[in-house]
This record gives C-alpha cells, sequence and structure tokens, in this order.
C-alpha cells in the first residue's frame, strides 16, 4: 500500500504532458551501475495488517499501564489530561511545518508564545525559547552558551547531575578545547567546599541538577553565589513538576535553566521524542539558541506573532551561527501549553504536593524493612536513593518485583560503582497507595 | 547616491573619517539600502583589537547578518551606544549619527589602500549595472 | 470574538483540571522542605475552565496551515502526508507508556522495532549500520562530523576543513563550524552540480569531508558522485550526504553503492513522521562498515532470537540524546515502511519525480528554471523577470498564501536568483498539481498588471504582512500581565484563512 494517489493512467498523461517518453528518461543521469536493485525491505501491508503488526510488537513490552512504576531517574510518568491529547491529535497542530511564514502559522506562533510565556513563569526566568530535542541537550546547549559568553574554557558540573546530560555534552565538546571537570557529591547532595576550591576564573559555568540524580535537594543559592563570584554563569537543570512547589531557578540566580518538559503532558515513550526546555536571563538573549516566537503587529495594526532574533540561526548565519538548530520539539511544546493551562497555578501545586505525599509515604513504608536504609539524609522531592544490605542484591530483589508486577527503583551501580546497593526510587502521583502497600507485601516476603 | 567627499572608503562599503588621532567607522548608504532594514549591531569591545580587513562589527537585518571591516588596523576607542539602542539610526544617518564604532590606529601608511570618494562612487556604479 | 491570548481569558479561581482526592496521609510541606527551597508564590500561570482552553486552542489551531488542509511545495522539506495509521500505531500503550530504564526483557517488542528499522534503513540506504539515537536532521549532521573527526584523529591525521557546495542547506556550514571544521566553498558548475575542477582545486591534504546533497537542493542528480567519492577517498578523505532528499531516491539508487561514507536521513521528510510546528523530527545517522564502531551508543543488538542493548563501544563518539532517541518518531517511521513495502517505497520516488517534473513542465515557460535538465522531485524556479515589476519571489511567496498554498521555499539554494524551490512530493494528485501551476501563472499576470496586490500579500490570511522589523527591534517573547491590550483581530468575522 502507498499514498501516492496519481494512478498509473494519470502518470503516463503527466509523462506526455512533461515529454519524457518513459520514466527512466526522467531519471537518466543517475548511472546504470547505480541503479538499485529490489529492496532488501518486507513487501507491502494493508491498515490492518500494519495494525496487528505493531499490536504484536507492542504486546511484546511490558507497559506502565499493566505495571506499578518506580522508576524515574530522569524520565517521569505523570497525568495527561484528556483534553491534551485531543487537541493536540488535530491535523491543523500536528502536520503544519516550522512557522517561517508567519502569515500562515499565527496558530503555532501564538502557541509558541504562550508556551514560553508559561515556562518562564513556571522558571521565573526572562527569556525561554520554542524549546530544544530534550534535556539532556539543553545541558549540552546551555554549557556552550556559556563558554561562548564568557570566553572562558572550563565547565564544572556536579557527578549528581544526570550522566547521560554530562554525556551528551562530552560529546558535544569532542574537538573542542573546552574540558569538563566533575564536582563530588557528600552524603547525597554537590560539595560546595569542592566546588569553592575548583572554581577560578577560567570557569565559564557550574552546572548542578536540582533535584540531583539521587533525587536529593541541592543548595542551588550557595552554588550560584560562588559562581557569580569567579564571574562564571549558573546553570541549573530542573524538574518542571517539582516546580509547583519548590523554588525556581529564577529566584535563586540560575542564568541559565534548562529541562526535560516530557513530561508536562507526554508520555515517556521509551525516552523519545523529548521537550528540551531552555531559559535564561535577559543579558544573554541575543545568544540563545533555538527558536523564538515574538509578538509584534501586522500592517493595520492588529497584534500578530513571528519567528524573530533568527539571525542566530542556521539558515541565516550558517557557519556563524549560534547552534545549528533546525527542529524543535513544538508538538510537544504546544502538548506541554495545553498542560500547563489546565493545571494553572493551583493544579501545578497540587500535583507537587501530592508527589511529596506519596513518595513521603511509600519511603516511610519502606523503611519497615530491615534491610532497606535510606542512602542519604537530605530533602527530597518525589524521588530518593535506598541503600539495600549485601544480603539483597538490587538486581535480585526487581527481578522478584517484576514478577509481582512492579519495576522496582532504578540501580544506581551501574551509573555509581561506589553504591553498588543504591536503588532510586521515584512515586509519582499515578501510583495508588493499595499499591505501595502491595509492594511491601511482596518486599517482606523476599 | 551619496557620497560624501571629505570620507575615504573601503571596497567593503565602510567609510572613514579621521578625527583628531581617531579613526570613525561606520557604513555608506548604499550598503544600508542594500542591507535594508537594520535590526541590530553588534559593536565591538572598547581595546579590542582590529585588523584591517577584518570583520570587527555584525550587523543584523531581519533576514540576513553582515560582517562590517575594519577600515585601519588599531585599538577600538570608542563605540556608538546609541546604535546599540536604536538600530534604525543606520538607515537613517549613517554618516552621522549612524556611526558605528572609533579606531586608534596603529598603522598609518594603511590609509594609502583606502578609497577616495571619487573611487568608491565608480565602484558602486560599476556594480549596479 | 477575538484572539485573545490564553492569559486574556484567565479568571482568577478558574480550573482546567482537578487530580483525585489524595488516598496518602497529608503533608506539611513546610515540615518536610526547606523554607528556602520553597516557591514563594503559586506559579503565575493562566486560570481557565477546560472548555475555555479547548474552545481556545481548537479556533487557534484555525490560524494554521497545515498539511492535512494545505499543499505545502516547500522544496527539500517533503511535506508528504502524514499517515494517521502511525499515529495510532505509535500511542499503544506499549510503546507510549514504556521507560526507557525497563529491563531488557520488558521491552523485546520496542527492542525488535528498533532492530528491524536500522535493518530496513540499511536496505534503503545501502550503509552498513545505523543509530537512530539524532533527533532531528540537524542533528545527525552533527552526529556525523563527530565520527568523521574521530575517523581522521584514529588515524592521527589532522584534517580540519569540510567542503561544502554554496548550494547546500544553512545546517550543513553551521553543523560543520560548530564541530571544529573550517569550511570551504566549492562554487557550482554552470550546470548547478559539483565542478569537478573546483573540486580538484580545493581537495588539500586537510580537507577532512566533502558534506553533499544528493540530488542537490536544485533537485539535480550529481551523475559524477562515483568519481566524485573516489576523488575524495584518494586523498583520505570522507563523503558526507545529506539525506534530506532521500525522497528522490527510494528503490533507484542507493547513497552506499555512490561511495556515500556517511548520510543522515529525515524521518519527518521521506519518512513520512509529521512535522508538528517544528518537531519532533528524527535524523538517523547510517556509515560503512568502516566507520561503525565511531557510532553513538548504546545500539541495539539481537542474540539469538533476544534483542538488549549494547552500552559499549570501543570508538563511540559516546552519546547525542538522553535516551534513545526520539522512539515515538521511530515508531511511525517503521510503520510507514512497513506498509509501504518494497515496492511502496519504490513506488513512492517515482511519483514524487514525475509530480515535479509534471510541475516544472507546466511552469518553466513562465518561470524558467536555470538548469535545464529534468529534475529528480523538486526543481527550483527563478521569478528574476518578475523584478522588472518590482515584485520578488517573497511577494509571489505570500500572494500563494491567498491563493490557499503554502509558500514555497523562497531565497534558497543561494545560487539561483530570487529563486522558488518546489517540491510537490508524490502524495499530491494531479489536480492539486493543476490548480497550483494555475495560481502561480495567474500571479505572474497580476504581477505585470497590479504588482501593488503582489506586494501587499498576504490580504486573506487572518493577519495581513507581519512587522519582522519591529519584532526584532524591540524583541517581545513573553506576555507580561502589565501588557496593555492590543487591537484584536477576529478570528471568524469576515477573515478566515483562506481555503
Amino acid at each position: 500500500m502507498d499514498y501516492a494517489p496519481n494512478t498509473d493512467a494519470q502518470l503516463q498523461e503527466m509523462l506526455r504532458t512533461i515529454g519524457a517518453g518513459s520514466f527512466e528518461e526522467l531519471i537518466s543521469p543517475v548511472p546504470a551501475e547505480l541503479h538499485a536493485r529490489e529492496l532488501d525491505v518486507p513487501p507491502g501491508l494493508a491498515e490492518a495488517q500494519v495494525v496487528a503488526l505493531g499490536e504484536a510488537l507492542a504486546g511484546r513490552n511490558r507497559a506502565l499501564t499493566e505495571m506499578v512504576s518506580f522508576l524515574g531517574a530522569g524520565c517521569y510518568a505523570h497525568l495527561i489530561p484528556t483534553v491534551v491529547d485531543a487537541l493536540s491529535a488535530r491535523g491543523e497542530w500536528l502536520t503544519p511545518y516550522t512557522p517561517y511564514q508567519a502569515e500562515a502559522s499565527q496558530g503555532t506562533l501564538q502557541a509558541i508564545y504562550e508556551f514560553q510565556t508559561m515556562v518562564c513563569e513556571l522558571f521565573q526566568m526572562d527569556v525561554a525559547n520554542a524549546s530544544l530535542y530534550d534535556g539532556a541537550s539543553s545541558v549540552a546547549e546551555a554549557a556552550l552558551l556559556a563558554l561562548r559568553a564568557t570566553g572562558r574554557s572550563r565547565i564544572l558540573l556536579s557527578e549528581a547531575v544526570h550522566p547521560h546530560a554530562r554525556e551528551v555534552l562530552a560529546t558535544y565538546l569532542i574537538g573542542s578545547p573546552a574540558t569538563m571537570q566533575e564536582i563530588p557529591t557528600v552524603n547525597g547532595v554537590t560539595d560546595l567546599e569542592s566546588l569553592g576550591k575548583a572554581l577560578r576564573d577560567d570557569v565559564a559555568c557550574v552546572v548542578l541538577q536540582q533535584p540531583n540524580v539521587f533525587g536529593c535537594l541541592e543548595p542551588m543559592g550557595q552554588a550560584g553565589e560562588l559562581t557569580h563570584r569567579v564571574g562564571g554563569l549558573f546553570i541549573a537543570s530542573v524538574y518542571p513538576v517539582s516546580l509547583g512547589l519548590l523554588q525556581p531557578p529564577g529566584a535563586y540566580g540560575a542564568d541559565i535553566a534548562v529541562a526535560e518538559g516530557r513530561c508536562l503532558g507526554s508520555p515517556p515513550a521509551y525516552g523519545g521524542p523529548g521537550l528540551g526546555l531552555f531559559t535564561a536571563t535577559t543579558a544573554l538573549l541575543r545568544k540563545v539558541p533555538g527558536r523564538l516566537a515574538g509578538c509584534t503587529v501586522d500592517q493595520a495594526g492588529r497584534r500578530a506573532f513571528t519567528l524573530t532574533l533568527q539571525t542566530r540561526e542556521q539558515h541565516i548565519r550558517r557557519e556563524r551561527a549560534t547552534s545549528n538548530i533546525c527542529t524543535n520539539e513544538g508538538w510537544l511544546a504546544l502538548r506541554a501549553t495545553i498542560f500547563l493551562s489546565l493545571l494553572g497555578p493551583r493544579g501545578m501545586q497540587e500535583l507537587a504536593q501530592r508527589n511529596v505525599e506519596k513518595a513521603r509515604y511509600a519511603r516511610e513504608r519502606l523503611r519497615e524493612l530491615a534491610w532497606i536504609a535510606p542512602a542519604f539524609d537530605q530533602p527530597f522531592f518525589n524521588e530518593f536513593t535506598l541503600r539495600f544490605d549485601p544480603a539483597h542484591p538490587v538486581e535480585t530483589v526487581n527481578r522478584r518485583l517484576a514478577a509481582a508486577g512492579f519495576a522496582g527503583g532504578f540501580p544506581l551501580a551501574g551509573w555509581y560503582p561506589t553504591m553498588p546497593q543504591g536503588s532510586l526510587w521515584c512515586v509519582t502521583e499515578l501510583i495508588s497507595k493499595p499499591s505501595i502497600d502491595r509492594l511491601i507485601d511482596v518486599l517482606k516476603k523476599i | 547616491m551619496q557620497v560624501p567627499e571629505e570620507l575615504q572608503y573601503t571596497k567593503t562599503h565602510e567609510w572613514m573619517r579621521q578625527d583628531a588621532g581617531e579613526a570613525v567607522v561606520g557604513i555608506t548608504a548604499h550598503a544600508q539600502e542594500e542591507l535594508r532594514d537594520v535590526v541590530f549591531v553588534e559593536l565591538p569591545k572598547v581595546g579590542k583589537t582590529v585588523k584591517q580587513g577584518e570583520p570587527a562589527a555584525v550587523i543584523e537585518s531581519v533576514k540576513a547578518a553582515f560582517d562590517i571591516y575594519a577600515p585601519v588596523s588599531g585599538t577600538v576607542s570608542r563605540v556608538n551606544e546609541a546604535v546599540a539602542k536604536t538600530p534604525q539610526l543606520v538607515n537613517q544617518d549613517c554618516y552621522g549619527a549612524g556611526w558605528l564604532f572609533a579606531v586608534n590606529p596603529s598603522a598609518p601608511a594603511e590609509v594609502s589602500s583606502l578609497l577616495s570618494a571619487e573611487a568608491y562612487a565608480k565602484q558602486i556604479q560599476a556594480e549596479t549595472h | 470574538m477575538s484572539d485573545l491570548l490564553i492569559f486574556e481569558r484567565s479568571v482568577p479561581g478558574r480550573r482546567g483540571y482537578w487530580l483525585p482526592p489524595s488516598d496518602v496521609p497529608a503533608v506539611s510541606v513546610g515540615e518536610v522542605l526547606p523554607e528556602d527551597q520553597l516557591r514563594a508564590a503559586q506559579p503565575p500561570l493562566p486560570e481557565v475552565a477546560e472548555f475555555d482552553a479547548v474552545r481556545h486552542y481548537t479556533r487557534l489551531s484555525q490560524a494554521n496551515f497545515s498539511v492535512d488542509t494545505h499543499f505545502y511545495p516547500l522544496g527539500s522539506c517533503t511535506m508528504k502526508y502524514n499517515p494517521k495509521l502511525n499515529e495510532r500505531v505509535a500511542a499503544l500503550p506499549g510503546f507510549a507508556w514504556l521507560h526507557p530504564l525497563q529491563p531488557a526483557a520488558q521491552a523485546q517488542g520496542i527492542l525488535q522495532l528498533l532492530y528491524e528499522l536500522e535493518q530496513c534503513l540499511c536496505a534503503i540506504t545501502g550503509m552498513a549500520a545505523f543509530t537512530l539515537q539524532p533527533a532531528a536532521g540537524a542533528q545527525g549532521e552533527l552526529t556525523g562530523l563527530k565520527m568523521i573527526a574521530a575517523y581522521h584523529r584514529r588515524k592521527r591525521r589532522a584534517r580540519s576543513t569540510i567542503l561544502i557546495p554554496d548550494s547546500a542547506h544553512g545546517t550543513n556550514p553551521a553543523s560543520a563550524a560548530l564541530s571544529g571544521f573550517t569550511v570551504v566553498q566549492l562554487a557550482s558548475g554552470p550546470d548547478g552540480l559539483i565542478d569537478l575542477q573546483e573540486l580538484r582545486r580545493k581537495l588539500t591534504k586537510d580537507v577532512a569531508a566533502l558534506m553533499l546533497t544528493n540530488p542537490n537542493t536544485l533537485g539535480l542528480f550529481e551523475r559524477d558522485i562515483k568519481t566524485i567519492a573516489a576523488l575524495l577517498h584518494e586523498q583520505g578523505a570522507l563523503v558526507y550526504m545529506d539525506g534530506a532528499n532521500m525522497n528522490a531516491l527510494l528503490g533507484i539508487a542507493r547513497p552506499g553503492d555512490m561511495g556515500v561514507d556517511l548520510l543522515q536521513l529525515n524521518l519527518h521528510k521521506t519518512f513520512s513522521t509529521p512535522h508538528g510546528g517544528g518537531g519532533p523530527g528524527a535524523g538517523p545517522v547510517g556509515v560503512t562498515k568502516a566507520l561503525e564502531d565511531f557510532l553513538p551508543v548504546p545500539r541495539v543488538r539481537k542474540v539469538g532470537a533476544r534483542f538488549r542493548w549494547e552500552t559499549r563501544g570501543r570508538a563511540t563518539v559516546g552519546r547525542v540524546h538522553g535516551w534513545y532517541g526520539n522512539v515515538g518518531v521511530l515508531v511511525r517511521a517503521y510503520a510507514y515502511i512497513r506498509t509501504l513495502g518494497r515496492e511502496g517505497l519504490a513506488r513512492t520516488s517515482r511519483a514524487a519525480i514525475i509530480n515535479a517534473n509534471y510541475l516544472k513542465a507546466k511552469l518553466q515557460g513562465t518561470f524558467p528554471v536555470p538548469f535545464d535538465d529534468h529534475c529528480m522531485h523538486e526543481f527550483v524556479a527563478s521569478l528574476k523577470s518578475l523584478r522588472a515589476h518590482g515584485v520578488s519571489a517573497g511577494d509571489v511567496a505570500k500572494r500563494l498564501l491567498d491563493y490557499g498554498c503554502y509558500a514555497p521555499t523562497v531565497y534558497f539554494p543561494l545560487i539561483v536568483e530570487e529563486a522558488l524551490m518546489i517540491e510537490p512530493t508524490e502524495t499530491e494528485s494531479k489536480e492539486t498539481l493543476d490548480a497550483f501551476a494555475q495560481a502561480l501563472l495567474a500571479i505572474a499576470h497580476e504581477a505585470q498588471h497590479n504588482p501593488e496586490l503582489v506586494r501587499r500579500a498576504p490580504q486573506r490570511m487572518v493577519v495581513d504582512r507581519v512587522d519582522e522589523v519591529k519584532a526584532a527591534r524591540e524583541p517581545n517573547l513573553r506576555f507580561s500581565t502589565g501588557d496593555a491590550p492590543k487591537v484584536p483581530g477576529t478570528f471568524g468575522a469576515g477573515r478566515t484563512v483562506a481555503s
């Protein structure tokens, strides 16, 4: 099955208009020896067969809808209002092109403007762009911006910044003279003393995550102050749902604040597509990567929206662009916009509150087991690290939990070899009290 | 097209005026007309070293960004903050209020390689044919 | 009804969504979290009812053109129909509600899909292996360039230059520069193709790679591609192909057979995944065997009948995505490839090429196409002749909006004056193409007899021509409650998006 409507008879008629004897004439510049044999791809399928194939493959996965998952570690499953799916499925939202022709794209452009505004409000920052690929690349782009803005070459990142974000930055830095240095943690949070020692006037930026990878709340204000003292930029990688309650990055002096925003209205989807949120202070506006929608007027004085400050971008600056970004995550940004407008201030606060309560209940109940103890004595939002005693290897516990319909906390040993019995647990509003109680029952039998 | 007699010019459409040991730089009327509406000017930092013929500033229109080349080598002594605030000054008064930056020249001999008003006027005439 | 912002519809106390009551003990946040970690006030988001939001975002959508509603002959963008079937498959809970850290045993279905997708892309392009991680074509280019750099570093060669034709898309030089390379431009020959003399001249021992698009942005196939590749390889340099124009090659020629060493595909172009108003996309990168070691990790491996992630790579450039790439987009592309199958894919390029040549035949009498041969899936027309009436390609593009057609790409590639780049794709019917040709010819007529009409376009959109200069000079990138209400436009009252 294919989607080309013109019949063979029509294609023949069109060839006549073109003045070609055959299709082969049209592709005559392609050397004969390159002409492809039949593609080694299975034959096509009718719709019902594709649906069956999709369902069979999807059926070989264990969806979070079929089990109770305590996995977080940078990807969070939250509620999605029905309206988000219903509205974003409209062809007028799903299928337009990038809004370069402003007059034909006022819907998308106004939605981006609203999105930018809401992200600024949630983050308490001056400027937000129309989104980047994901949280990890947003961290990388933030560090690159700091290198450009300061002209310096050292990047300091806490070891409690998500390892994947640090890996992506390392990839982006291939070929660059800039260096990355890791700042250690003590008792689950970044060690300010080590940070202070590492800060010199060649530091372009300091990156901390809030809450950090262990779920602990970091001393962001103090870290920011230390950074500013040497003239570096302070970059915060944050968790959007937590901002319903937690202090936003603008309040603790972040120069750039980024996040993985997929949790605002879109499902985990095995990690992608993501929604990179990127915000900055006004001073950094002209160096911000990615698209920006601006408010202006049309010739009749009507309010109108357009992409602006495009001269930073690839299609104009070419080799002097601030970044090479061409695509953002427009459709997910739209979903996030609808999500935030439905929840509003009280809904976001309540959502965050619910996460705090569920996580605390789960953690308290988990402590009933003698072989489980919290790894750190730190404030946390909805995620926390536990340490199992050596008689209960984390992977073994998780296998038993999987058999009972649970996805247990993420084993941290792979990311942090000094924590072989570390296990990272996230509890969102999607997890019911009975599920938590059942979890404890299963664990008690291990 | 306006090509003031008392100024000197580059092939890349910058003008230069010698003013008490300083070289003041801007873009010509021809350039600003080609550029159309200037929306942003990125000026060099005071104290920066510039070299003749190398990019020293950037002027942006909506659709394009253009390098502005230093007519002479030296150190940037002043920049025109007004143009940073009101970029349209470059369109409105490119030889006056729309000046861009001034340089303390380091190689006075370089001036001889610049174009006179007459030579520059000939060049733009040739270009537009 | 006016086009208010959602913030302007906000009424204190309104809410659009409620959570169910909590089933766990209440917690006083102030007692478990330090005061200085808490927000001083609720985030100042809009307060609207569900129905306010539904009406707002539904009506707002109607101010958009979209592929579902309008023809988008955008060159190099391949704006083809986005099958709804793909949406259905991607939305299956088994794909949508999967956490990236679930053990492989719980994710065999998605791992199999990703593995098979990689196999299909290899078969279609003739490359040996793919990474599915890059989230967009531009990120794919960046990944490819990192691999090129790693390749030369391993061979202990200092290669710092990338050759790029002057007809290239802006992401090419941007990606090259961002990867630390110097860009050297290749002037195109008089036939619009890469000039072999020019290439030989600039092919020094410092060249790391040539970045080209084939067919190029003029829609012309680089017939000397094998010679070009041989020249580069002789110098120990690589050939990177921007796969944006893959819609011309399905079942016709494979880049791997042309001597291409790396390429990126744009799944949101050739492989029908929706553009979403600016994303998400996906830009998988394919390589020859010689470069496989450098691919980002993790990669999907098949061991017996099971699939798993392999996280180690001896010479990998590392990771470019937080997880495994835009999996939701990859699922859509997989569904598309399985729907089309080998015959459907071949028929797709055939129909795309015939559609483009048909349009070209109907237009080139009025708007010359500078390079005379048959084109592949797209062509570039020059509207230079309209300058005499004071009308530019940009004006014509805006006037096309009034005729209910999204404007083709203008002013690109840079080597054609007053360029209009047109790519109809295979999913457009002959009737649509005829209507488009008629519209363009009508506009050419207007340009001659009533140029002001064209210059003032568009007239029938929800807004008239937008003041981009003001937007750039006075950036207003977010709404502030202090903003005075603007003159409201009207959606509906006599001004609708042209159909």
